[in-house]
């Protein structure tokens, strides 16, 4: 997909792109909220992506995109949440050692309906990030190397 | 002979899912919920979290999301193997 | 037979059917990989169709309205799972198909098999 669509579709694109990452972002931080959380967001970021590789194409990426920056992110992303579900270890595994701490994210929540704390729930804002992240990098590097394998092969 | 072998086939699963189906309970119903009205009870206290959901997702069923992330890991893995370009092909 | 009680479970019995139809009967690769997302988005239906209490809303309390009845949220869960996995299937399953196209030159089952290439 070496060229790119139409004036009007990547102007468009302009406009429309950072607006799609920031509701994507929205989705992924306000997890322990509203309905969401880290696969939704990371899947909402990565069609934003997609739609970049669409209008853009690949020719565009080529002097800006580093394919072992985009793999080393997704491995920071796994790694991290493995080692957020280490941290309660003194108890069990996976054990939510910051809700209703007092520390970080540690703040209670009023039982019934209410608006909503940010402030609350223990490790599962982290955990959000740490697997949004992770899906973000993932179908990005898998839409790079599909896109620029297919296209080696019928340059030959 | 093969196709009809397989056209019998296809259509004797396709009536024992049919038939399964319509003999279940009545949707509405489930059959047992004291594990999940447990969570809907106390995820508020435990886990001070007001989405029921993820905090079945992260906190009490966490391991099921690690196992699920490293299928996401391997598929990307094995994708990113395939399209390798080695020294054969650039030359 | 209470058919039409049940009918949310018949329509995702029905999503798995069309998919092994796609599956068995058809000869292009790209329509075989189209009838297995049928199937795993079939067995997601039924799944998330599962866990329905009558009357229920969503079991989260961000303003939520005041009644007492919630749906379960362990079906949902375990279906968010399955929707990952069925991704990364689906994304392996299409990176053999170029392979194989790269390879042979063909996407037809049967042609596949006579070419020793």
């Amino acid at each position: 997909m070496k060229t790119e669509m139409s004036v009007i579709v990547r102007t468009i694109t302009r406009c429309v792109y950072p607006l799609i990452l920031v509701f994507g972002f929205y989705v992924i931080m306000h997890g322990h909220l509203t309905p969401g959380g880290g696969f939704q967001g990371g899947a909402v970021v990565a069609s934003a992506f997609a739609l970049f590789l669409v209008a853009f194409g690949t020719k565009a990426l080529k002097g800006r995109l580093n394919p072992h920056l985009l793999q080393s992110l997704e491995e920071i992303g796994a790694l991290a949440f493995l080692g957020l579900a280490f941290l309660g270890i003194g108890t069990a595994f996976f054990y939510n050692i910051l809700a209703g701490s007092g520390s970080v994210f540690g703040g209670a929540v009023p039982s019934g309906p209410n608006p909503g704390v940010l402030n609350s729930s223990g490790t599962l804002p982290f955990m959000n990030w740490a697997v949004g992240l992770k899906v973000m990098a993932g179908i990005a590097c898998i839409l790079v190397a599909m896109l620029v394998g297919s296209r080696k092969e019928a340059e030959e | 002979m093969r196709r009809a072998l397989l056209t019998a086939a296809f259509l004797l699963v396709a009536a024992f899912l049919l038939f399964a189906a319509a003999e279940m309970r009545p949707f509405g119903e489930p059959a047992v919920s004291a594990m999940d009205d447990y969570f809907i009870d106390n995820a508020q206290i435990d886990v001070a979290a007001n989405n029921v959901v993820t905090a079945v997702v992260f906190d009490y069923r966490g391991f099921d999301t690690l196992g699920e992330a490293t299928v996401l890991f391997a598929a990307v893995v094995g994708i990113l193997a395939m399209f390798r370009r080695t020294r054969e092909d650039e030359r | 037979m209470s058919a039409v009680g049940s009918l949310p479970f018949v329509v995702s019995m029905l999503l798995v059917i069309l998919g092994l139809y796609a599956l068995l009967f058809k000869r292009n690769l790209i329509k075989m990989v189209i009838g297995v997302s049928l199937i795993e988005t079939g067995v997601n239906l039924f799944l998330v169709t599962l866990g329905y209490r009558t009357a229920g809303v969503a079991p989260i309390y961000t303003y939520a309205p005041a009644t007492t009845v919630r749906v379960l949220p362990t079906p949902q869960a375990l279906t968010l799972t399955s929707i990952v996995i069925g991704l990364a299937t689906t994304a392996l399953l299409l990176s053999f198909a170029v392979l194989i196209y790269r390879h042979y030159g063909t996407l037809d089952v049967s042609k596949i098999k006579e070419l020793r290439g």
